[in-house]
């Protein structure tokens, strides 16, 4: 065996032996951080992981672009609706009077709040993209609370880390990071463009996640569980997108 | 002395390719004749390949869910398009003429678009910084002083034209063309199209706003990412070609293997 060989082998063995400690350190450091994604398994867990965490370590505080008033997409873009349940119907027909948002799990006082109670919080709005990971856009005043007033208010545990957020549909839930949940610009959005926020948009109850794709901000919602593990829900991936294929994290 | 060769730039390598006075009988051994590509970019080259093809495919998957591109911040079916793929969506929502509605494949299409992209970007990454530490950017990408007149130009493109089947010689150096045409797909179409790509990302212009402002928005984003995807198609179309009229088995044997093939003299156009 020539030097070279012996040192080129050297090198080669500290550098694997290197690489392998430091992926070790990383998963340790990027779970500390809450950097790992709940899909982070399976063949494109990687890929994925690296998209949240970076993205998480970039965009902590960051807010999503607003835009002018004049740059509301007219007419207002919707896109496909399931067909409504019964339940739905029936709080349709009473003017979503006995519309109720349950919030619970890790927070000191558990509540729920009709959309008046809601509304009686000071007022928010904010002019922002919807984007759908199909490609298309629209831009839209959303008027709304700020989720993390709603949770000021039933006093989350510092242990929090993470909300799920249900539809009325039993089908459709999602969950976002305390990043998100406390991000000054998600909203539980009740009014569009200056109006009541229409069925076909997500009325009478919406959540507004901006800095992530559309079908984070899921419809007609009716219960939000603070938690500090996403093992419990569903298939424990994090929300029902996984289940269904797409990705958790939809910052991208 | 080419026992390090792995790590040398191959294709030109100076330090490898013995001196024209020893020319090399066609009987020695495959251990004394220089690679012809470094084992680094053969490793990166076919990563890339890979990610690739794998980026093609799931983004064409992704725009089949809305074959329909438009100019400016925000584009939707109530809005005009800029153009229109004659193809069928995935969505029914979309109107396409079609009377049917493909399969939805998003949900794999964009874990594994964005999987193939770090791989991606992470070779990339590795590539060009080898390149540019080892000397195979300025040895064999960068075209020589004197190669940059319109004569050498208008000689080489001449004899593309012509489809002239390149010398052995030309196997061990790139020219001037195809220096000029890596260069472009290296430094300019790969930028591009990663940049284009984030510039869709909410969370990333979250960050970085101008990344999508300068750009005139994110469905100007989206259509400048799909025509620089096409440019990068074209490439790899012409690519394909020339590795054919240039003798498809040893290049792709070179490319995988590194070993040249009949390897006869020093090349004339060894650059130091």
């Amino acid at each position: 065996m020539s030097k070279l060989s012996r040192r080129k082998l050297i090198t080669t063995g500290l550098a694997v032996a290197g690489g392998a400690l430091g992926l070790g350190v990383a998963a340790r450091i990027a779970q500390r951080y809450g950097l790992i994604p709940p899909d982070h398994g399976g063949i494109y867990g990687l890929g994925e992981t690296l998209t949240y965490a970076s993205q998480r370590l970039l965009t902590r505080h960051s807010l999503a672009r607003e835009f002018p008033r004049s740059m509301i997409s007219k007419p207002p873009f919707a896109n496909e609706i399931p067909p409504p349940s019964e339940a739905f119907k029936r709080l349709q027909a009473g003017g979503f009077a006995d519309w109720r948002l349950s919030v619970n799990g890790m927070v000191a006082r558990p509540a729920s709040f009709s959309l008046a109670q809601l509304k009686s919080y000071s007022s928010h709005s904010q002019i922002t993209m919807l984007q759908c990971e199909e490609g298309w856009s629209y831009i839209a005043e959303w008027n709304g609370v700020p989720l993390s007033q709603i949770l000021q208010a039933v006093e989350v545990h510092p242990q929090a880390q993470y909300v799920v957020y249900f539809s009325i549909d039993p089908d459709w839930w999602e969950s976002i990071d305390m990043a998100d949940a406390l991000h000054p610009q998600t909203f539980l959005v009740y009014g569009m463009n200056g109006d009541e926020l229409p069925v076909g948009s997500g009325g009478p109850l919406r959540l507004r996640v901006p800095r992530q794709l559309g079908y984070k901000s899921v419809k007609y919602i009716t219960h939000l569980t603070v938690t500090d593990s996403l093992k419990g829900f569903g298939k424990g991936l994090g929300s029902a997108s996984p289940e269904g294929g797409y990705a958790w994290y939809a910052g991208i | 002395m080419c026992a390090a060769a792995w790590y040398h730039s191959g294709v030109g390598d100076s330090a490898c390719i013995p001196s024209a006075a020893s020319a090399i009988p066609a009987s020695v051994s495959s251990a004394t004749v220089p690679s012809r590509h470094s084992a680094l970019v053969r490793v990166t080259h076919w990563i890339t390949t890979l990610c690739f093809l794998a980026l093609l495919v799931s983004g064409a998957e992704i725009v089949v869910s809305h074959p329909r591109f438009y100019w400016g911040e925000t584009g939707n079916d109530l809005t005009p398009t800029l153009f229109k793929l004659p193809i069928p969506a995935s969505r029914a929502l979309v109107p396409t003429g079609y009377g049917y509605v493909l399969p939805d494949q998003n949900g794999w299409s964009r874990y594994l678009h964005f999987q193939a992209a770090w791989l991606l970007v992470l070779t990339g990454l590795l590539y060009a910084i080898s390149i540019l530490l080892n000397g195979h950017l300025r040895r064999n990408l960068l075209p020589a002083k004197d190669d940059l007149s319109w004569r050498s130009f208008s000689t080489a493109i001449a004899s593309h034209l012509r489809f002239e089947r390149p010398s052995d010689a030309e196997a061990w150096s790139y020219n001037l063309l195809q220096r000029l045409s890596y260069l472009f797909v290296i430094f300019v179409l790969f930028p591009l199209v990663i940049w284009t790509g984030l510039a869709m990302s909410p969370a990333f212009v979250s960050a970085v706003p101008a990344a999508v402002n300068v750009l005139g928005g994110q469905q100007s984003a989206r259509t400048l990412h799909f025509f620089v995807s096409l440019a990068l198609v074209l490439f790899l179309l012409v690519h394909v070609g020339m590795v054919w009229l240039a003798g498809f088995r040893s290049r792709m044997r070179a490319m995988i293997t590194g070993r040249g093939g009949t390897f006869r003299a020093r090349p004339t156009m060894e650059r130091t």
